[in-house]
C-alpha cells in the first residue's frame, strides 16, 4: 500500500519527531492543553457536583444537570471551537475553553451520581455520630464516591485528549496539526501517520488512567467501580 | 455599522437574509447530514443487535466484544477519519464508515447491557411454556430489552448528528461544511445557522425515536418513564 509506505517513511524521519513543530513538542503541548482543560472543568464541575449530590433539597437542579449533560452531546465540538474562533478567541486558549466546556457535563454528572448514590443510611449514621455537613462530605460521601469520580475523570481526560485535535482545524495547537496540515497539503501518508499517533496517544492515556483508577479505588468498592465505569 | 475605524461590514450572529438567499445550499447540507445520520444508525442497528445477542448467549464473548467497542470509542473521530481517508478516498464512504463504527460502539454496549438485564425468571417462564430458542428471543427477550436498546439508539443518533460535522475534513460533513466555510470566510451567520440546525436535527430525531420507542412498547405506557 502506497499510503502506508508514505506514513512509515514520515514516521521514520527523525526531523518529524524533534524540533519545535515535531511530534514530541506537539505531544507535550497536547498534554499541557489537556491538563489545563481538565483542571478548568474540575474546578467548576466537581464542587458543583458534590453540592448538588449532597443537598437532597435540590432535586430539580439535579434533574436539570442530567438533561444538560445529555444535550451537550448533540452540540458539535467543531461548532463550539469555530464559534469561539469567530468571536475572537483563537488558538490554544480557545481550544482549552472548548475542551473544558465539553468536559464539564461529563464530570458534573459522574460526580453528582457518585455523591448522590451514597447509601442514605450511611450518611444518616455519620450525622448520628455528630458529624457536620462538611465532615459528612469530606469523610463519608467523597470517599464512597471515589469509584465514580475516578471513572468520571478518566472518561473526561480521554475525551479531552480526543477533542483537542479538532481544534487544529481552526488553527489550534496540539497533535491535530499533523492531520490538518496533511489534509491541507494532500499528503495522505502524513494524515495516516497523524491519525495513528493521535489514536495511540488516546489509547495510552486511557490505559495509564485505567491503572491509576484501579490503584485509587479500594478493593472493597472495586466491584462497584466496574459498574460505575460501565454506567459512564 | 459606523465605528471609530469608519464603516465596517456588519457581521451579525444571525441573519434571515443569509438563510433565505442560501436556502438551497443549506437544504442540501441538511439533507446530506440527516441522510448520513439515519443511514449510519440504521446500519449500526442491523449489525449490533445480532452481535449483542451473540455476546449475551456466548458468555465469554461479552468481555472481548464490549472491550473492543470501548477501545474503538477511545479513538478520536478526526484520527479515525484520518486513518480511513487515505484508503477510501475523499467523500461519503469514509464518513459513513466512521459514523457506523462509532454508532456501533454505543449500540453494542447498550444492547449487551439491555439484553443482560432481562429478568432470568421471565426467560425461564418462557422456556417452561415450551418456547423454542428463536421464539423466546423474538417474543420475550428482545421486547424486554427494547427500552434499553431504544435508549442506546437515541444516544447513538444524537452523537452521530454531532459527529457528522467532523466529516468536513474529508470534504463531506453535511452542516459541518457550512460551519467550516463560515469559519474560513469569517461569516458568523453561516456558523450560527449550521450549529442551530445541527441541534434542531438532533432534537427532532431524538423526539421521533422516543415516539417510536413508545409505539414499540405499548405495555410500558402509564408506568413512570
Amino acid at each position: 500500500m502506497n499510503v502506508v509506505q508514505e506514513a512509515i517513511t514520515w514516521l521514520n524521519d527523525p526531523l518529524n519527531w524533534s524540533g519545535p513543530g515535531g511530534i514530541w513538542a506537539l505531544t507535550r503541548e497536547h498534554l499541557l492543553m489537556t491538563l489545563a482543560a481538565v483542571l478548568l472543568a474540575s474546578v467548576v464541575a466537581i464542587p458543583l457536583g458534590i453540592w448538588l449530590g449532597h443537598s437532597h433539597r435540590l432535586q430539580r437542579g439535579a434533574a436539570a444537570v442530567i438533561v444538560v449533560a445529555n444535550t451537550t452531546r448533540a452540540l458539535p465540538t467543531l461548532a463550539i471551537i469555530i464559534i469561539l474562533a469567530t468571536a475572537g478567541l483563537f488558538g490554544d486558549t480557545a481550544t482549552v475553553i472548548a475542551a473544558a466546556v465539553f468536559a464539564l457535563p461529563v464530570l458534573l454528572s459522574t460526580t453528582f451520581t457518585g455523591v448522590r448514590g451514597v447509601d442514605p443510611a450511611v450518611t444518616d449514621a455519620a450525622r448520628g455520630m455528630g458529624m457536620g455537613g462538611g465532615r459528612v462530605v469530606g469523610r463519608v460521601e467523597l470517599p464512597l464516591a471515589v469509584p465514580y469520580l475516578a471513572a468520571g475523570l478518566r472518561t473526561t481526560i480521554v475525551q479531552v485528549v480526543a477533542t483537542i485535535p479538532l481544534a487544529a482545524l481552526a488553527g489550534g495547537g496540539g497533535l491535530g496539526q499533523i492531520i490538518s496540515l496533511g489534509f491541507g497539503t494532500q499528503r495522505y501518508g502524513q494524515v495516516l501517520a497523524g491519525g495513528v499517533i493521535v489514536a495511540v496517544l488516546c489509547l495510552l492515556v486511557d490505559g495509564v488512567l485505567a491503572l491509576v483508577q484501579r490503584a485509587v479505588t479500594p478493593a472493597s468498592v472495586r466491584a462497584e467501580s466496574r459498574a460505575a465505569a460501565r454506567a459512564v | 455599522m459606523a465605528g471609530r475605524f469608519g464603516r465596517v461590514a456588519a457581521n451579525p450572529w444571525f441573519s434571515w437574509d443569509y438563510v433565505t438567499a442560501n436556502w438551497d445550499a443549506i437544504r442540501e447540507a441538511l439533507i446530506i447530514h440527516a441522510s448520513l445520520t439515519v443511514e449510519a444508525v440504521a446500519i449500526a442497528i442491523v449489525v449490533s443487535v445480532p452481535l449483542a445477542a451473540l455476546a449475551t448467549r456466548v458468555r465469554w464473548l461479552a468481555g472481548p466484544v464490549v472491550g473492543f467497542a470501548s477501545t474503538l470509542y477511545t479513538i478520536p473521530s478526526l484520527a479515525l477519519f484520518a486513518i480511513l481517508a487515505p484508503f477510501m478516498g475523499i467523500g461519503r464512504a469514509p464518513v459513513l464508515l466512521g459514523l457506523v463504527l462509532y454508532a456501533l460502539v454505543i449500540l453494542v454496549r447498550t444492547a449487551v447491557a439491555a439484553l443482560q438485564g432481562v429478568d432470568p425468571a421471565v426467560l425461564d417462564a418462557a422456556r417452561g411454556l415450551g418456547y423454542g430458542r428463536a421464539r423466546r428471543f423474538w417474543t420475550v427477550e428482545l421486547p424486554s430489552a427494547l427500552p434499553g436498546i431504544v435508549t442506546g439508539v437515541r444516544l447513538a443518533t444524537v452523537s452521530t448528528v454531532a459527529l457528522v460535522t467532523v466529516g468536513v475534513v474529508v470534504g463531506y460533513g453535511g452542516l459541518g461544511n457550512l460551519l467550516f466555510r463560515g469559519f474560513q470566510s469569517f461569516y458568523r451567520a453561516e456558523i450560527t445557522t449550521a450549529t442551530v440546525l445541527c441541534l434542531l436535527l438532533a432534537l427532532v430525531l431524538d423526539v421521533l425515536l422516543w415516539l417510536v420507542g413508545r409505539a414499540l412498547t405499548p405495555w410500558l405506557r402509564g408506568r413512570a418513564a
